[in-house]
């Protein structure tokens, strides 16, 4: 509730489960394809290079970089704390990974593109929202 | 007039307004009447429908009429129609529709678009508002960081281009005020004034860069563009404008996976189907849900290269009914309402018949380019007068 209301949450699933839950053992899952190497976001059961069904979910840093963001001040619901950043992070493992995220822990004006940022889990009723803090 | 070819015939639009209470299946038969009379068409020359994305039962106010409503309602007998999301943006309704014409399974196709998302958040019992809970699909990925509006989506692509690129919001700001300006000569448009700049300055932010002006606002309308085969133009009366080619690509159907918008790879495809380039579009009707898409798709068509989109329209001389790029003549979303992706093919087919009055650019345009999206969806249209 760090933004005043819930946070709309994922309906877990086969696919989507071990990315929304990673967060109870401190970990960051994202499907990677076993054969090819390829990480995957969203994840999916096959690998979008080289079409193996080799694929799972794969623990990563949680080290990444803000690719871009926003500041944004509309309530788009009613009790949604504003100003806050919606941002696009860039993994560091998989560069061309993007997680949309919040950054967290510190007033928006210091974000930029290119600060280095690292998960920070948020749970809520047993999801695990990964959302980013700048490394100090 | 060449037969295989597809035509756009007959353009219409209803009311256009927010928070109308008219049915929006009468806002859709005022579009229609107005196109049939256009193109001197009658309600049975009709034989296909094509509309964008479809009726959403969900999301009623974002798409309240089906294409199977229209055929049942207004007593259509067709041949052919579709209607669904899972296409090429808003304006892949009409490459659809220009597809069937050419491919003889159609001759004169009712092509529209509804939109009634003021009027459905006005009377959420009858209309009600898209559910939030137990997210699936590609919302999952976007609502639970609050990230619930596409504002959110587009301001972070145009973020890294003032990172990138070093574009301003003086720069950005051009793009509302030209809407704004060219809204104020068109009678039919939402907005009735131009805006100021210290106005633009002043409003509030709703998902940075983006201010107020810088995003569309729900509108209650519908357009119709009627889409007729080359065979049978002999039936209609209104000076026909050529669909003369149609792209929309998609390379990561994602709205945060993608490293560029759908309007790059979409810009490129629509030169590799016809005979034209970008120094030949004589009038420019770019998608502006949010004041960054036109300048992607200056820069995916090519008009600029990549990361000179905010130069290209720097002071607004440009894209203005007089200059050399004149860019949404009726206002676009942000001025003339948010018709959803339609509102562009009409305007084109507006201008390049040389119906614009106030608006109207001068010498005589042949060339427009109609454009819809620029997230993960895209769609363009080349049309020509030739005549």
């Amino acid at each position: 509730m760090s933004l005043g209301v819930p946070r709309p949450r994922p309906r877990l699933d086969r696919d989507n489960r071990a990315f929304w839950t990673g967060g109870g053992e401190g970990k960051l899952m994202i499907c990677r394809c076993g054969d090819c190497g390829q990480w995957l976001h969203p994840p999916q059961p096959v690998c979008r290079a080289c079409w193996s069904e080799n694929v799972a979910p794969q623990p990563v840093s949680g080290r990444g970089t803000i690719d871009s963001f926003t500041v944004n001040h509309q309530p788009w619901m009613p009790g949604l704390a504003v100003p806050f950043v919606i941002a696009r992070v860039a993994l560091e493992e998989a560069p061309a990974i993007y997680l949309t995220t919040n950054i967290v822990g510190c007033p928006v004006e210091d974000v930029a593109v290119g600060d280095a940022v690292h998960v920070a889990f948020e749970e809520e009723d047993g999801i695990f929202f990964p959302l980013f803090e700048k490394d100090t | 007039m060449a037969r295989g070819e597809a035509y756009i015939t007959g353009i219409g639009m209803s009311e256009v307004g927010v928070r109308l209470d008219r049915h929006p299946l009468l806002l859709t038969l005022d579009a229609v009447r107005e196109a049939l009379a256009d193109a001197g068409l009658k309600p049975e020359q009709i034989d296909g429908v094509a509309t964008y994305p479809g009726k959403m039962p969900s999301f009623l106010g974002f798409s309240p009429v089906s294409s199977d409503d229209v055929i049942e309602a207004l007593g259509l007998s067709t041949r052919w129609h579709l209607g669904g999301a899972e296409m090429t943006a808003q304006l892949g309704a009409i490459s659809a529709a220009a597809m069937a014409v050419k491919a003889g399974r159609a001759r004169h196709v009712l092509c529209f678009r509804t939109v009634y998302e003021a009027a459905a958040m006005a009377n959420p019992t009858d209309y009600p508002p898209p559910r939030r809970t137990e997210l699936t699909g590609a919302s999952q990925w976007t609502a639970p960081f609050f990230a619930i509006s596409a504002a959110t989506w587009v301001a972070q692509y145009a973020t890294r281009h003032m990172a990138r690129y070093g574009m301003t919001r003086e720069q950005l700001s051009e793009i509302a005020l030209n809407a704004h300006r060219n809204a104020a000569r068109n009678p039919r448009a939402l907005v009735k004034e131009p805006l100021s700049a210290e106005k633009y300055f002043f409003a509030r932010m709703i998902s940075s860069p983006f201010c107020l002006y810088d995003c569309d606002r729900f509108t209650d309308a519908s357009t119709v563009v009627i889409v007729s085969a080359g065979e049978a133009l002999d039936e209609v009366t209104a000076p026909p404008i050529r669909i003369a080619a149609t792209a929309g690509s998609v390379e990561r159907y994602s709205w945060d996976q993608a490293e560029w918008p759908g309007s790059y790879p979409t810009g490129k495809a629509l030169w590799e189907r016809c005979d034209y380039g970008p120094d030949d579009i004589d009038v420019a009707q770019f998608y502006d849900g949010f004041a960054f898409h036109p300048i992607t798709w200056l820069e995916g068509l090519g008009v600029c290269g990549i990361g000179e989109g905010h130069r290209f329209i720097e002071g607004g001389t440009r894209i203005a009914l007089d200059g050399e790029l004149p860019l949404n003549t009726g206002g676009g979303q942000l001025g003339a309402g948010r018709l959803h992706g339609f509102g562009f093919a009409h305007e084109s087919v507006v201008q390049l018949r040389g119906e614009g009055g106030a608006r109207q650019v001068p010498g005589s345009p042949r060339v427009a380019v109609a454009t819809s999206g620029g997230g993960p969806m895209a769609a363009a249209l080349l049309l020509t007068r030739e005549s």
